[in-house]
Formats: structure tokens, C-alpha cells, sequence
């Protein structure tokens, strides 16, 4: 296919991503350098997302660059969508719900993905995302948000993920905060959450967070690491010349041990954070060695005198649109994609952490990618080149990091009756236990309907695996079963609402209706619609 | 003394020209910078604690930070339910802490 008619059908098409992140910026700069008009939306008043939070325009600095990795991949990424005219960025925009009408007309077999992966012009232009996302614009949480309803030709999800912390005695303590916290306020807030601070869990991501909490002037007291040195061994070093290609990953790396001999922070591994202290605050930790498994080893607990608790044992992507849309999951629970990044429903797209847990390089290629295909683009075209070249080279961390860092089953030894699995109900693990044991109930559904676990606030985003691995509903990951029918979908990352949101937006606006006054080719705004049939 | 702001003369990224605001949290005034969250205003003065639980009464704060817990939930301006972490303070807010008693029947 010649450049020229590429573009020409590429004129007119709109494409809706969501999630202003690295995946979301890249896809948003991909598609509109294949014409695309583009939107972008982040529930959040800035782009850059959680990797790159950052001060807001009231709090000026000379220098914010030094607390970020990439920072001029993303203020130039960010200026050149913000100038131009064909992307529109609309921040504070929190999607609440994404309806599936369908398969739409001229969706046949050939405009779905084929088996390489390569999606023609012709039958992307010839299938519109069978979608309607619905939207509230405003204040976080404010009661005045505005809704807007859009139908793009394409849909780009970059929802990216959150942190996973599992539960242990006194980790609902004040002062006992995810490492995500830790990260987002002395970034986004210049705030150190303590001045004593314990860092820990699983991951590399417990690096650039000890780099940027000591850079607030707190003193970490060591970031200590559950998984072994041998798991670190074999998830890191076998074929070792994959790597090379991901020297950029290497050098940020190098960059965080560099802070940490700075600032003397010790590295531990195979260690972790078993309890937190305290009546109303934490006061102190006990950090125990585990073994293989993460199980403690009794005798090896220590007592550590803390203020701030910061942990985080990996990340749980943001499925929760990916499922209301329709895409399948893989049986690893992230989002199924070809080689285009497009998913099981045609005109839907995924990149970055939802594809799975691979960092921020890994996330920039699959946002160009996604964003150029969806635009209209092949794989093949040669402007992708590099990026398909970089998406390779960055494809095995996801696996490297699972096989270094991936959550092992003996973390429930951390666990004591009274602890509180699910936080927003208050749910402690001893109730769960009994419940299991004294009806049979193995259902995720029924579990949750008796104890409440995973039905609070936060709708299961905190608990929801944990409850899950539990109640062993969850199994090897494919076999996850609900109720006894197996499902990938039905689980506590489905969400229909996928954000909380108040009874008056809900009554105010019935979600539009797909046979209703809306060019399915257009995108349409409707703010407020009162009185909606 | 525990959660702090770096002060902005030490900061080695040279932050600059801040906007003083006030809000205050059961009546209780605080000063912040215009651009902190809520959360960052109250955290800032080293509290850590303001929600109370409903079933246990227990204290909670700032748990994950990014929006997707819901620990940190406060009234503002009278709107409940508002996540601390992710509204931006304004000069004169009026913030009230939450405890929601249970319903008598789930005691």
C-alpha cells in the first residue's frame, strides 16, 4: 500500500485514546502523524501519568528534570500534542463506562486482526470501534462533572496499572502507604511521607522509589527486596544479550544504585516487611527473612524503628475498560493484542502496562504502535520500523521481571486472623478463612456477597486478587472459575461501572443508547443531557 | 514529626514563586501552596490520619496515593466522598473529615 492512499483514508478518522501516560502520549503522537484527528483523555489535570508525575503549573522549578527519567521524551511529547489543533487533550476526564453495541456494519471477518497481525486501511476505515465511551469532566469527584459520550473510528486504551500490596498485620496502619504513594507525592507533591522510611516488597520499581523519597530528604533505611537473590539470578540473567539492546533501561538503572550509594540506602533481598506496629500510627516493623516462596522464617524477625512503611509487591493493570469493551484477556490477565497492538474487537487497541507489566520503553513502542495502526497505519510501514525494533527489544522484561520479582504463594504466612484483607469493609483474613471452610464456598461471587470483601469503595481494586488467591478461586491463572464457570472476565477486574461515581450523574444522563441521534462516524460531545429518554 | 514538604530552599530542583493558600479542616485552618492535593496540605503539616472506619472506628489516611483506593475520602465544600489525593486544594476550602457510622442493622 502506497504512503499516499494510506493517508488519504487516514483523513477524517478520529482516534480516542485513553490515558495520557507514555503509551498514551506515544499512541496520540503516532496517530496524528498518520492524520488521525486525535483525542486524548487522562481522568488525571496533567499528562505524563504515574511514570511521569509531576509538579503542577502553580509550583514552579528551575530544575524538576532532575527527579525524572526521559523528562525531555515527555515534555516533548506533551508540547507538540498540546500545540496542535487535530489533538484535543482533555484532562480531569474520568471514564466511567464503555458500551459495546455490536459488531458495526462492514465489521466482517477480514477487518479483524489477521493472523500476522495486519490490519489494511480499507478494512480499519471499514470498522469503526463497535464502542461508546462515556465520560464525566470536571473536579475529581465533583459533583459538577459534564459528560461527554464519544464514537471513535478507534480506541486506544493506555490505562496502564497500580500498585499491588499484599496484606500483612498493621498495614492499615497511618504511615503504611503503597510504594506508588511514596513515589506520586515526592514527585507530584515534594512531600516525604516520613522521615524514618522503610521501603519494601518486590520489584525494580522499589528502586526509583527509594531514589526519589531520599531525594526528598527522608532517610530510607533500607529497600528490602521478598524475592531471593536466586530468583533475581534467574529472572535477570539468563540470555543476558537480550539486554544489550535495553542499555537505556541499564543506564537508569545504573542511575538509581548510584543514588543509593549516595545515600547509603541498603539493598536486601529475600527479605520482607511481615508486620507494622502501632495503635494509631506506625510506629516500628518487623522485617523477616523468606524463603523461596516468600514464606517467613521464624527466628529471623527483627524489629525496625519506622515513620513511613512504603510498600508495593508489583502492579495490577487497569483492566477494568479493556473489559467493558469487550478484549479478551490472555490467561496471564493482561490484555490480548497482535502485532499490531490491536486487540479481539476490532478498532480497540491496548499498549503500555495493561499488555503486560514491561516498563517505560516497552510502553512507548506499543503506544506508537497502537496509535499508528489505529490511525490506519500497517506494521509494515517503514516509519514503525523502529519501534517494533524497540517493542522487541523491551518485550522480555515483562517476563524477566515476573520470573525475578513475581508474587509467590507463601506471602499468606505473613498472615494472622485479625489482619484486614479488604480494607474499604474491613474484611480480616480470619472471617474470609472461616467462611470458606464453613460453607464450601469456593465462588468468587458468593464469597464476596457474604463477607463483603472486595465490595467496598475502591470496588476490589486493592483487595480484589488478593481475596482471589485466598478463597483459591484463582488457581493457575486460566482456570480461574466464578461461581464454577470458567471466565477470564468475570472477576474482580470487571467492573460495569468502572469508576465510582454519584446517583445524580447516573440519573442525570442514562447511558446513550446506540440507536439514538449519534453519527457512529463522528465524535460527539453531549455535556449534561438532562431528561435523556 | 512525621510526613513533611521539603522546603523549597532546600530543594535541589529550585522551586519558586509559590501561592500561600488556606483551607481549613474541621475548622481547623491550614496553610498550604496553591498546586498541593488536599492530601498534601494536610500531610504536609505532618497528619497522617483523618478518615475514621466505619466498622472498627479505626484511623486512615493516604494509602496508594494515585486515586485508586479511596482510604483518603473527605467533604469538601460540602461534596462528599472526594479523594484527598486527587483534588486540588483552593484558597478557602472547607474540609471535613469522614466517619460513616454503619448501618444499625450491620452492627
Amino acid at each position: 500500500m502506497s504512503p499516499g492512499a494510506a493517508s488519504a483514508s487516514s483523513a477524517g478518522r478520529t482516534v480516542l485514546v485513553v490515558g495520557a501516560g507514555p503509551a498514551g502520549l506515544a499512541a496520540a503522537k503516532a496517530a496524528r502523524e498518520r492524520g488521525a484527528s486525535v483525542i486524548l483523555l487522562d481522568s488525571a489535570d496533567a499528562t505524563g501519568g504515574q511514570y511521569w508525575r509531576h509538579l503542577p503549573a502553580a509550583r514552579p522549578s528551575a530544575n524538576e528534570r532532575a527527579l525524572h527519567h526521559g523528562w525531555s521524551t515527555y515534555t516533548a511529547l506533551h508540547a507538540e500534542l498540546d500545540r496542535d489543533p487535530g489533538c484535543e487533550i482533555v484532562l480531569g476526564a474520568q471514564v466511567w463506562a464503555i458500551e459495546q453495541f455490536g459488531a458495526a456494519p462492514g465489521a466482517t471477518p477480514d477487518a479483524a486482526p489477521g493472523a500476522d497481525g495486519e490490519r489494511t486501511d480499507a478494512a480499519a476505515a471499514a470498522a469503526p470501534a463497535p464502542v461508546a465511551v462515556h465520560v464525566l469532566v470536571g473536579l475529581p469527584d465533583g459533583t459538577a462533572r459534564r459528560g461527554r459520550t464519544f464514537r471513535p473510528d478507534a480506541l486506544v486504551l493506555a490505562t496502564g496499572a497500580h500498585d499491588r500490596t499484599l496484606p500483612f498485620p498493621g498495614w492499615d496502619l497511618p504511615g503504611v502507604f503503597t510504594a506508588g504513594a511514596a513515589q506520586a507525592f515526592a514527585k507530584g507533591e515534594r512531600v516525604a511521607l516520613g522521615e524514618r522510611v522503610v521501603i519494601a516488597g518486590a520489584g525494580p520499581f522499589l528502586l526509583p522509589v527509594a531514589a526519589s523519597v531520599a531525594a526528598t530528604g527522608a532517610k530510607v533505611l533500607g529497600v528490602y527486596e521478598a524475592s531471593r537473590a536466586a530468583a533475581l539470578v534467574r529472572g535477570w540473567l539468563p540470555k543476558p544479550w537480550q539486554l544489550v539492546g535495553a542499555a537505556k533501561k541499564g543506564g537508569e538503572l545504573a542511575g538509581y544504585v548510584g543514588s543509593h550509594l549516595r545515600h547509603r540506602i541498603p539493598y536486601v533481598t529475600g527479605r520482607a516487611v511481615v508486620a507494622a506496629h502501632g495503635t494509631d500510627r506506625v510506629e516500628a516493623v518487623t522485617i523477616a527473612e523468606v524463603d523461596a516462596d516468600w514464606r517467613s522464617i521464624p527466628g529471623t524477625e527483627r524489629r525496625v524503628v519506622a515513620d513511613a512503611v512504603c510498600v508495593s509487591h508489583g502492579f495490577t493493570p487497569r483492566l477494568e475498560l479493556p473489559i467493558a469493551a469487550g478484549c479478551e484477556l490472555t490467561p496471564e490477565r493482561f490484555v490480548r493484542i497482535d502485532e499490531g497492538q490491536a486487540t479481539s474487537v476490532p478498532g480497540v487497541y491496548a499498549a503500555g502496562e495493561i499488555t503486560g507489566i514491561g516498563g517505560v520503553d516497552a510502553a512507548l513502542a506499543e503506544g506508537e504502535i497502537a496509535g499508528h495502526v489505529a490511525a490506519g497505519g500497517s506494521t509494515r510501514d517503514a516509519d514503525l520500523a523502529a519501534a517494533i525494533g524497540a517493542r522487541r527489544t523491551f518485550t522480555g522484561f515483562a517476563a524477566r521481571i515476573e520470573a525475578a520479582h513475581g508474587i509467590r504463594p507463601g506471602w499468606t504466612s505473613w498472615l494472622e486472623d485479625d489482619t484486614i484483607v479488604c480494607r474499604c469493609e474491613e474484611v480480616p483474613y480470619g472471617r474470609l478463612r472461616e467462611t470458606r471452610e464453613a460453607t464450601c464456598a469456593s465462588g468468587l461471587r458468593s464469597m464476596k456477597l457474604t463477607t463483603r470483601a472486595g465490595l467496598g469503595i475502591c470496588q476490589g481494586r486493592v483487595c480484589g486478587r488478593t481475596v482471589e488467591e485466598l478463597i483459591g478461586a484463582g488457581g493457575a491463572p486460566g482456570a480461574l472459575t466464578v461461581d464454577g464457570s470458567p471466565s477470564t472476565s468475570a472477576t474482580t477486574d470487571r467492573r460495569p461501572i468502572a469508576s465510582p461515581l454519584r446517583i445524580g450523574e447516573l440519573a442525570g444522563r442514562a447511558p446513550g443508547d446506540p440507536g439514538g441521534p449519534v453519527d457512529p462516524h463522528t465524535i460527539t460531545h453531549r455535556p449534561s443531557e438532562k431528561g435523556h429518554p | 514529626m512525621a510526613a513533611r514538604m521539603m522546603p523549597s530552599r532546600h530543594d535541589p530542583i529550585r522551586r519558586r514563586d509559590e501561592t500561600a493558600i488556606g483551607i481549613s479542616v474541621d475548622g481547623e485552618p491550614i496553610a498550604g501552596v496553591e498546586g498541593q492535593s488536599i492530601a498534601g496540605v494536610v500531610l504536609a503539616r505532618g497528619r497522617l490520619a483523618w478518615r475514621t472506619t466505619s466498622a472498627e472506628g479505626r484511623p486512615r489516611g493516604l494509602f496508594c496515593g494515585i486515586g485508586v483506593c479511596f482510604d483518603c475520602i473527605v467533604t469538601v465544600n460540602g461534596e462528599r466522598d472526594v479523594r484527598a489525593c486527587q483534588r486540588r486544594a483552593s484558597d478557602g476550602d472547607v474540609v471535613e473529615t469522614q466517619h460513616d457510622e454503619l448501618p444499625e442493622a450491620a452492627r
